[in-house]
Order: C-alpha cells, then structure tokens, then sequence
C-alpha cells in the first residue's frame, strides 16, 4: 500500500518541476531543465506504475475503487456547509482534496503519464533551438499536474479545478509563440471557447450534487443507481446535458469544436500531448466518469452519440482536403473524439475508452512525426510543399506509417480494434436504433482512411516539391525525438491487443477490467425495463455472424480509403490535383473552407461582420439592445431628469428671490434702512458720549434752574 | 480769619470736580481718564464728608468709605481691562477705542 496511499504525490511531482521552472527556471541550464521536468515526469510515470499494480492488488479484480481523502476544502464533517437538497433532506457538501483510483482513472493515469513522458524527451529534441526553453517546459508540468489532478479526483470540484486547470495550460501553451498574432488569437479562441463549455459543466456538476446529494462520484454513482430515480428523470436528463456541453467544449465536439483546428498554432508537442492524446479526452473521461446518471438520462445519451457521430463525419470531411500536416491531424482528433462520444452515447462506454486509449498512443504517434515531419522541413507545414521524404527520413516515415495503418483501421494495428468495437457496439445496441449512427461511422472510416492515408503519400511519396535549399537541409530528427516515436509506434501496434474481442478468439481483458465501472447500467436498466434485458445479453450476442460482416466491411473501407489515398497522390507532382477539386468544386470549396463555420460564427456570434454600420449576431443585437437602452430607455430617464431638474430651478427661484427676497429680506432691508438715522448717533468715542452726557446734564441743570 | 464753612467745601470739591471733568474729556491716555475719574470720585467723596460734618452724623463718611472702595475696585477693573485692550491693539489711546457703536 507504500504507493497508493501516497497517490496525491502522483500529480505533485510535475507541480513540483512546474514550480522550479516558475522560480528559477531563468537562471537554470537547458541540462537542469531536462533534469527537474523531465525527471519529473518520468517518476510520476514510474510511480503511477507501481501505484495500478498495488491498485489491482488491492481491488483483485472486482474494480472496487481505492479513495484517498486527503483532507476537504469545502464543507467537513461538522457541517458548516449544507445544503438543501430537493427531497427536503440536508446534505452536506463535501469538495475534497481527495483521490480517487479505480480501472477508469487507472487506464487514464497510465497513458497520460506514459505518452506524457514519452512527449517530454521528444520535446527535448524538439525545443532544443527555441527560446523560452524552461517556459515550456515549466507549461509542459503544470498541465501534466492539471491533467493528473483532473484523472485522480474524487469529487467534480477537484475534477473542474483540473479541467481549468488544464485549460489555462492550453491556453498558455497555444499562445507559447505569443508575439505571433494568430497565436495569441487562437489561445484566446481556445480559452473562449472552452468557457462556454466550462459553464455548462459546474452547472451541471451543481445541478447533479443538489439533486444527488454529494459532489463525490462514489456517493453520486451509488445514489443513481439506488433505485430512487426513474429511467428519464427530467432533472438528470439536464444535469446530464449540463455536463456534455462541457464535455463538448474540453474535447471539441460540434458545435464547440472551433478552438481544436486553431489550437495547432502551438509547439508541435504540444498539439501531441494536450491537443491530441490527453487534454481533449478530459471530457469523455468526465462523461464515462459520470455513467451512472448518463444511464439514466436516455435522452442525454442519444444527443452524446448523435452529436460525436455528426462531429465524426463533419471533422473528417474538413480533414479531406486541409493542406496544413497538423490541420489535417487536428480535424482527424476532432473526429475521431466524435467515435469516442458515439460510443458512449450508444452505452458502450469501455468501448469509448478503450478508443481512447488506443488514439492516445497513435495520434500522439502521428503529431510527433509530424513535428519530425516539420523538424526536417525546416519549419514548412503545408504538404503542397513536401513530397519524398521517405528515404531521407526513414524512422519518421515507418513510424508514422504505422500511425496511419493504426487510425486507417487496418487488423493488427490498435486503431482497428477500438473503431471495429465502436462501430459493432453502434450495430447492435438498443436493438438496432443506432444504425444510421453505424453508416455516419463507416462512412468516418472511409474518409479517416483516405485523408491519413492523403497525408502519408502527399508527404513522404511522390516529387520532391519543396525548395532547394529546403530540400538540402532535410535530415532525421535527432534520438531524443526519433525515440519516442518508436516507443509510441510499438504501443500502436500492440495497445489493442489489450482489447482484442471474443469474436476474433480474444478475451477483451480491457473491458474486462473496466466492467466494474460501467456494469452499473444493467441493474438499472433490469429494475425499470424488464424488455431492455436483451442488452444485458450482449456477451451471447457477441459470437453474431453480423459482427464478422461488419468487421470485413470495415477491413474493406479502410483499405479502400488507402488505395485510393494511394492511387491518387502516391506520384503526386508539383501540378497534382485534388480529386474532389476536380469532380466537384464546390464542395471542395465548401471542405476546403471548414464549412465555413468560422464564417458563420464570425457572423453569428463574435460580431465581426457589419451590414454596413450596423453589426450582426448576437453582438449586433447586443449592440442595438445597447443602443436601446441608451437612447430610449435612457433618454426617457434622462429626459423625467431634465424636467424634474427645471421645475426643480424654478422653485428655487421662486424660494430665493421671491419668498426670501420680497418676504424674509424685505422687511429686514426696510428696518435697516428707517434705522440708518439711529444709527448715526452712535460713532463709538467715549470720551464723546462723556462729553454729550456732561452738557445734557448742564443743559438740564440751567433749564431747572431758570424755571 | 472767617470759619470754613461747608460751602468752602462745596467750591473746592466742585473745582475739583471739574478738573476731574475735563481730564476725562480732553486727555486721551485711558490711564489718566482713569486717573481723572478718581479726582470726579474723590470731588463727590469731599461733598460727602463735608455734608457730613454739616449734618453732624456719620452717614456722609460712610458713603465716602463705599465710594473709596468702589473706586479701588474700579481701578483694578479699568486696569484689567485696560490691559486685556492693549494686548489686542497695542494702543492706549481711548480715541482709537471707537468698537462701541452699532
């Protein structure tokens, strides 16, 4: 029990290093910077090892979760902090520093600490000739202590302190060429963006903990599951679209997707870490976190899948045509985080992770190559310029060529796995009302095949389309970088296999590990809607001759995708044509410009299209609101003012001229002035008054005496 | 060699009187109005005296007695204030003392 009882030093271990780079890091040497980041990293790998391992001691396979309260921040046992909750009862809120490890947060520490390593040497390489070195760095281990505080919590608050926490890291690390202006916009979009989504979540992570009674999931997902709520429940059902907005936010669903394709204006390791394998996956960890009452919320679950099927198709059709290497990659994130949510949506929520997992090790495969990609280009991101670097850069083409066999779906490779499950769990679940989810997502597969397979063959097959001297400096990237890769390569080959199904011989020992977790829904679902039971019968349904079908099928597109990738752009010279460009301009023009959703946003919400003076959207009406309430609410108030304050100056001339001049100082002015001749005989000399008292005394001494 | 008589009295008293008079009226030192005042006092304490011997009791002297102490009292007043004026005005002269009036 050494490691798990001292899980909370998991996420400290970076907030260490992040700590040094934020106080010394100015005066350290790139050697120490590597030292204490890097280290870090690798310990807090190293330990979450060894902290799973006891873990599965510990839980023998029943998945019962391992919490560790360190102490709480808001509310304790004293219950200084109640609320009301809505049956009348009063609950008391408990926000932890606690932590809580079961199979979900475990898969989620493993990779997050693994790729995350394994992104921090590459960045060695990578950063070694940019400034701002420990800046980076010091960004790199504050995210990975967001990260793992956000996988590790055990109640929604520690969990969206995380979230913000990794958002402020994106936002920082987006912007990490901040003196370029489309850098420090696209963190800004990011971090707007990711607002909108962050509301969505403390709302509903309130709502569920008023409703529920606890922030704390074990208590949450053991009050769901009581019985006490029926299938439906209308306030879950909101509680739980409160969280899949933020969700959408955080892992770039439609329509909140906008910051992911823009996001890629920071360090290419950092698109691999935050944007691609860990990051953007926060929100379906946070969905399948919150199972329990997604289960009970059918409503919820329906707009999840829709939604990550819409987002699958519509990212991917974007990802056709895009020229920029990472743009495509951003848009294929995008829309393979839409399978995510498909498969959660449809309930089958290890599937979804399991998809995680897998993409976690391939796409953060495919960006680092790309960086390697860019590395050897001398800066250049555009494919129009690339072409026949196979041979120049052997390790970066084999290994991302494995990254595209992987995501393209093709058997043996871990893409294949997850995406077959996802799609066969799409099939099958709710007796077959997905299905038209399953066609959006075979259709995903093709276009995911055909623009990986696009950007292999644009970059590595062909011409040589760059410049000379670009050309003339094209090298491999040095073994820090070239490491990783092949540490990521072998993990995209081998991590499906941990999830290799019943159908194919396999014993699914991922799911396995994961159905304490997500086994929750079958009681519910048996206590309402005894007709559901066939869902809880999907282990006999597994050997159904309709999922060799499927799986063929799906085989079938991804190759063909390939093939087709391949006739197309696998000579490609310097005058290549697009293929939909020429069968159909104006969709290519629609894909090429992203639906013009940007557009639309800009006219809709962010304000910066104007009909002449006046702005549209939602700003414009803010801004005649504005106007509104300026001129006419105001004026009519400023206008009662004006008249209040003349009546108000013309009663004050009246009380000041009239009632005080003519009534109060007017017979004062009369006294003064009748007593004027009075007053002249008083002029103040002594000796004066003496002299006139003397001669009136003689005056009227002589007139009696002469009388 | 005639008796002096209470009339001389009178006409000695009355001169002095009006020495007391025109000191008071013309001279413009406080001081000296206020010594002129004791001469227009002691003009009325002679009066006194000397009625009393006319009358040949003692209700005259008495009188004078009161008025010896009344002036006594009337220097110290004056003076008192005559101290408390010049601190203000740095002056003793009483035709730069014109503050009573309306």
């Amino acid at each position: 029990m050494l490691f798990l009882d001292h899980i909370y030093l998991i996420p400290l271990f970076p907030a260490f290093g992040a700590a040094m780079m934020f106080f010394f890091g100015r005066r350290l040497q790139k050697a120490t910077v590597n030292a204490v980041c890097v280290g870090a990293v690798v310990i807090a790998f190293l330990f979450a090892c060894f902290t799973v391992v006891e873990y599965t001691h510990y839980a023998h396979g029943t998945g019962q979760p391992f919490q560790k309260i360190v102490y709480t921040w808001l509310g304790s046992g004293d219950s200084q902090f109640s609320f009301v909750k809505k049956d009348g009862t009063m609950a008391q809120i408990n926000a932890d520093a606690g932590f809580l490890l079961d199979p979900l947060s475990s898969i989620w520490l493993l990779f997050v600490t693994g790729v995350g390593m394994l992104i921090h040497i590459y960045s060695t390489g990578y950063m070694a000739h940019e400034g701002g070195y420990y800046r980076f760095f010091g960004y790199l281990n504050l995210f990975m202590f967001s990260m793992l505080t956000l996988i590790l919590a055990n109640n929604y608050m520690l969990l969206f302190v995380g979230w913000e926490g990794v958002g402020l890291c994106s936002y920082l690390l987006i912007g990490f060429y901040f003196h370029r202006k489309s850098a420090s916009t696209a963190a800004n979009k990011a971090f707007i963006v990711n607002r909108i989504g962050d509301a969505g979540f403390i709302l509903g992570a309130l709502t569920l903990s008023w409703y529920l009674g606890s922030f704390r999931f074990i208590d949450i997902n053991a009050a769901a599951l009581s019985g006490a709520f029926h299938r439906g429940d209308p306030v879950l059902t909101v509680a739980a679209l409160l969280l899949f907005v933020g969700a959408c936010g955080k892992s770039a669903q439609l329509p909140l997707y906008v910051w992911l394709p823009d996001a890629m204006e920071g360090p290419t390791p950092v698109s691999a870490l935050i944007h691609a394998a860990t990051m953007v996956t926060a929100g379906v960890y946070m969905v399948a976190r919150s199972n329990a009452v997604f289960v009970l919320a059918p409503n919820a679950m329906k707009t999840v899948a829709i939604v990550g099927a819409l987002t699958a198709v519509f990212a991917a059709s974007i990802g056709l045509v895009q020229n920029d290497i990472k743009r495509v990659l951003a848009y294929s994130t995008v829309s393979q985080l839409g399978y995510m949510f498909l498969a959660l949506g449809v309930g089958a929520f290890a599937a979804g992770v399991f998809h995680v997992f897998t993409h976690a090790f391939f796409k953060a495969l495919l960006f680092l190559g790309s960086g390697s990609v860019i590395h050897a280009m001398s800066g250049e991101q555009d494919m129009r310029n690339m072409g026949d670097l196979r041979k120049r850069i052997p390790i970066t083409f084999w290994t991302m060529f494995i990254g595209m066999l992987a995501i393209a779906g093709i058997p043996g490779f871990a893409g294949f796995f997850s995406k077959d499950e996802i799609l066969w769990q799409t099939w099958s679940s709710e007796g077959g009302a997905y299905r038209i989810l399953w066609f959006i997502g075979i259709a995903t597969a093709l276009m995911t095949a055909f623009y990986m397979g696009r950007l292999i063959f644009l970059t590595f097959f062909g011409q040589a389309r760059m410049s000379h001297e670009t050309e003339h400096h094209v090298h491999e990237s040095p073994k820090s970088m070239t490491g990783p890769l092949v540490a990521l390569a072998i993990c995209s080959v081998f991590a499906g296999w941990l999830g290799l199904p019943h159908s194919l011989g396999g014993t699914n020992r991922f799911e396995k590990f994961l159905e304490p977790v997500f086994a929750t829904e079958a009681p519910v679902m048996r206590a309402e809607e005894p007709a559901q039971l066939a869902a809880g019968q999907k282990e006999e349904e597994r050997t159904d001759p309709m999922e060799y079908g499927l799986m063929a099928l799906s085989i079938l597109v991804g190759i063909a995708g390939l093939m087709w990738a391949h006739h197309v752009y696998s000579r490609a010279g310097k005058d290549y044509v697009e293929p939909i460009a020429a069968k159909a301009p104006p969709l290519y023009t629609l894909l090429y410009n992203k639906w013009f959703v940007d557009e639309g946003y800009d006219y809709i919400f962010t304000g910066r299209r104007k009909l002449g003076k006046v702005r549209l959207g939602v700003m414009g009406a803010g801004e005649a609101s504005s106007w509104f309430d300026a001129k006419i609410i105001d004026g009519a108030v400023n206008d009662v003012g004006w008249v209040t304050r003349a009546v108000a100056t013309l009663s004050t001339w009246w009380d000041k001229w009239i009632i005080d001049g003519v009534g109060v100082n007017g017979p004062a002015i009369l006294a003064r002035m009748l007593s004027y001749p009075m007053r002249l005989l008083e002029w103040g000399l002594v000796q004066w008054y003496a002299l006139v008292m003397v001669f009136g005394l003689l005056g009227f001494g002589v007139y009696y005496m002469w009388k | 060699m005639t008796d002096i008589t209470t009339l001389h009295y009178l006409v000695v008293a009355a001169a002095l009187f009006i020495l007391g008079v025109i000191g008071v009226l013309t001279r413009r030192n406080v001081v000296i109005v206020l010594m002129s005042i004791e001469l227009i006092l002691n003009a009325v304490n002679l009066n006194l005296v000397a009625f009393s011997r006319m009358w040949g009791n003692l209700h005259g002297q008495m009188f004078a007695i009161f008025i010896v102490v009344d002036a006594a009292a009337e220097a110290a007043a004056g003076l008192g204030i005559l101290i408390a004026f010049f601190r203000n005005k740095e002056t003793v002269n009483v035709d730069e003392i014109d503050l009573l009036k309306w």
